[in-house]
């Protein structure tokens, strides 16, 4: 039989890798922005756009969905046509996909900073460019999967594996969690509420963890690696069982987000028993990759592509182990809410995601460019500026998250709390400093990259359709006897629905209880929804991104009665669409902040946070305080409540606005009794009325 | 117009999960008795797929 002849398309490839430079730049210049503006709020320069709660998102959005997003597309634009031995199946669908992805990022790089937000962590996008995610994403797996049918190699490689089910799951995880219901243009409430919300929300966040940072990473690795040190993986066995297992596992591991909070105890405890589960399938993998460079270890020292990629892969491991560990409950007490999360994700951000993707750019734009790459020793120098980088970030953070959480546990000999939550905040701003610098260090790294790269560039000539011959797909057999595995591996389709049936399963169990259940969410006779002036002082709220720096949700601690008040019960949150727990503690719990000041206080102190809590990293709110309250939108508010279930009277959607009118007129002459003078629309006074609601309802059934 | 209700329409639903646990200890059992089991010959083959490239320069990079 004759080969046939035809071209890789690499100039899909290449622009998918210069869109991954130039995405980790920006997202990493936002992140030390962030980095940067937790110490010095000045550093929001006084607008709205760039206010921590804002920038943050900006940040985590851009590093995942646009550096790792491009940095998978490239990865897999390349791979997949030399291990199928075909080109790509559609030039067209390939633009369609680069050019919509690029267009999603520029919309959430300006969406977000407007405030244009669900309040989901890692899901922030409006519902508009949620959708635009679909579209995309359908693209992707079509151009992906009609390259698999017209394929030249009988067999799917691992990698292609790891591809399928990233596609199939990243497709599910957005669909379930993205189930809004809009209002307006920019502005949608989630589906779920509460409880379920946050079970959902961390269900998505936890698996976008695992289907967007971790399998199509894993594919690349089972790639690049034995590419880079060539020889073959370690163990070809050891990689099915890594899939399979890994799959499986994963999607069941979410409630570990959501440790000790009003989380149905069944539901936690099923995430903390997979969670430690997964250490399992992810050592497999790290060891697979690792141990492929057996007796090419001389290479790792003199090739720093193979140092990139061993950092990359050892970061895997150790944010691996780490993951199942913090699942345990009793570390979680100490973990959560402080900044060793940030040190963990950071492990596998900055190591994992980010070595490795250095590694494949190393690897492959040299070969795109048919040329040499510029600079060994420049390569070389981004390795150390990196690591050096990912220490000084990681350890100050892991002594800060320490730090945090003993001091808010810590109580003096007569039973009182020891330090107020304010002074646990100052203490750690010194190692917030540390942090920075580590991230500058690795910044620096980024940049003498890009000048490598660039140059690489510039001194070759890109091979935008490089030459290749394979023979044609034979009629292919099944032998008797042949085991039915083989006969999966020759069947994509086939091995999209069996992946899809792995973590369904996981995803029905979590949920389909919780939905069912009743006692599951005991419901609170006291708990009433939202009155209108809250529920648009709770959008301002999530607007602000207020989320990111402080929790609604008190745990059944000791320290966290004593410092907040009542522990949170699952029925509180039957109205709050969507949940606001949050993840993070930079500021205090305000689940309870309801009547424990009064309105001029938090009038102060929004205005200028140091006035009333001296020494404190929150910034000014000053556009809240000339901004006026939006009345127009609340009719569709509330009837859109009313759809997902809020019981309010049929027909109040007329009343609303009066009703909003007459509450703010007496947060205004509430104010007044304080010398404060100010006009009763503007949004300050909203969001004053939620606060004064937040965490109320229980107080009152006490009485 | 809950969420909750529409899966408590459904019939049977509690069995959904049994069914699921089930699929998911039948399906890796299997699989890793096939892992265990297969030819060494074929693994070897599909182990050297990203490899076996043709004409592709394998050498690595030094400037």
């Amino acid at each position: 039989m004759e080969k046939e002849k035809f071209s890789y398309d690499n100039r899909i490839v290449s622009w998918f890798a210069w869109a991954t430079v130039v995405w980790g730049v920006v997202g990493m210049l936002v992140g030390l922005l962030v980095a940067f503006q937790i110490m010095i709020p000045e550093m929001n320069f006084g607008i709205e756009y760039t206010t921590f709660g804002r920038t943050r998102p900006l940040h985590t959005n851009a590093v995942i969905f646009a550096f790792v997003g491009n940095g998978i597309f490239m990865g897999v634009y390349y791979s997949l046509q030399r291990l199928l031995k075909t080109r790509m199946y559609s030039d067209l669908l390939g633009k369609i996909h680069f050019w919509g992805w690029q267009t999603i990022i520029l919309a959430a790089a300006i969406t977000l900073p407007l405030g244009f937000t669900t309040g989901k962590e890692y899901a922030e996008l409006e519902w508009p460019i949620d959708i635009a995610i679909t579209l995309v994403w359908v693209v992707f797996g079509w151009n992906m999967f009609a390259t698999i049918l017209k394929r030249r190699e009988r067999h799917l490689y691992v990698a292609i594996w790891f591809y399928i089910a990233t596609f199939i799951t990243v497709a599910m995880l957005h669909v379930v969690n993205s189930f809004e219901i809009p209002v307006s243009m920019f502005k949608s409430y989630s589906w779920y509420a509460g409880v379920q919300d946050a079970l959902v929300q961390w269900w998505y966040g936890h698996n976008a963890v695992a289907f967007f940072l971790t399998t199509p990473y894993l594919g690349l690795m089972y790639y690049f690696l034995p590419k880079a040190a060539e020889r073959p993986v370690y163990s070809y066995r050891l990689s099915i069982i890594h899939f399979w297992a890994l799959i499986f596992i994963y999607i069941w591991a979410g409630p570990h987000h959501l440790l000790y909070t009003a989380l149905p105890d069944w539901a936690q405890n099923l995430g903390v028993v997979f969670s430690i589960m997964l250490i399992a399938p992810s050592w497999g993998g790290m060891i697979n990759g690792l141990f492929t460079l057996r007796g090419a270890w001389d290479k790792v020292r003199s090739e720093p592509i193979l140092k990139f990629m061993v950092v990359a892969v050892t970061a895997y491991g150790m944010a691996t182990f780490e993951g199942p560990m913090l699942s345990l409950k009793n570390v979680n007490a100490i973990s959560h809410f402080t900044d060793w999360t940030i040190a963990h994700v950071h492990v596998g951000a900055l190591g994992w995601n980010g070595f490795l993707t250095f590694g494949v750019l190393y690897w492959l734009m040299p070969r795109l460019f048919n040329t040499k790459l510029h600079s060994l020793k420049m390569a070389n120098t981004h390795f150390w500026l990196g690591t050096l980088g990912i220490l000084v970030y990681a350890v100050p953070m892991y002594w800060a998250g320490f730090a945090q959480s003993f001091m808010w546990k810590e109580f003096t000999a007569d039973g009182r709390l020891k330090y107020e939550f304010l002074e646990t905040v100052t203490h750690v701003v010194p190692l917030y400093w540390a942090r920075g610098i580590g991230g500058l260090l690795y910044f620096a790294g980024v940049i003498v990259m890009v000048v490598n790269l660039a140059k690489t560039a510039m001194s070759g000539k890109l091979v935008a359709n490089e030459d290749a011959e394979a023979l044609p797909l034979q009629e292919y057999k099944a032998h008797k006897g042949e085991h039915w595995h083989r006969w999966i591996e020759r069947r994509p389709v086939q091995m999209l629905v069996l992946s899809f049936v792995a973590v369904l399963i996981g995803g029905v169990i979590e949920f389909v209880p919780s939905f069912l259940v009743k006692s599951n969410i005991p419901t609170i006779s006291s708990v009433k929804p939202y009155t209108p002036l809250e529920l648009e002082g709770r959008d301002i709220y999530i607007k602000e991104g207020c989320y990111n720096c402080h929790s609604q949700m008190i745990r059944p601690f000791r320290d966290e009665v004593e410092r907040y008040g009542e522990y949170s019960k699952a029925g509180e949150f039957v109205y709050d669409h969507p949940f606001q727990w949050g993840s993070k503690r930079t500021g205090p719990d305000l689940q309870r902040i309801g009547m424990k000041y009064n309105n001029a206080w938090h009038y102060n102190h929004m205005l200028e946070p140091t006035s009333t809590s001296e020494g404190s990293i929150m910034p000014p709110y000053p556009w809240l305080f000339e901004k006026e309250i939006k009345y127009d939108n609340m009719p569709a508010k509330i009837r859109a409540m009313q759809t997902l279930g809020v019981p309010y009277e049929e027909g109040y959607d007329k009343l609303a606005i009066e009703d909003m009118k007459k509450q703010a007129m007496e947060i205004q002459a509430d104010l007044k009794k304080s010398n404060i003078e100010t006009p009763a629309d503007i949004e300050i006074i909203a969001l004053i009325a939620y606060l004064q609601r937040m965490g109320t309802d229980i107080k009152v059934s006490k009485e | 117009m809950k969420f909750i209700n529409y899966l408590e329409t459904i019939t049977g639903i509690g069995i959904f999960p049994l069914i699921s646990l089930t699929i998911f200890f039948g399906f890796f059992t299997l699989m890793t008795l096939w892992v265990i089991k297969a030819d060494k010959g074929y693994i070897n083959e599909l182990k050297n797929l990203p490899l076996e490239e043709g004409n592709e320069q394998t050498k690595t990079i030094e400037s």
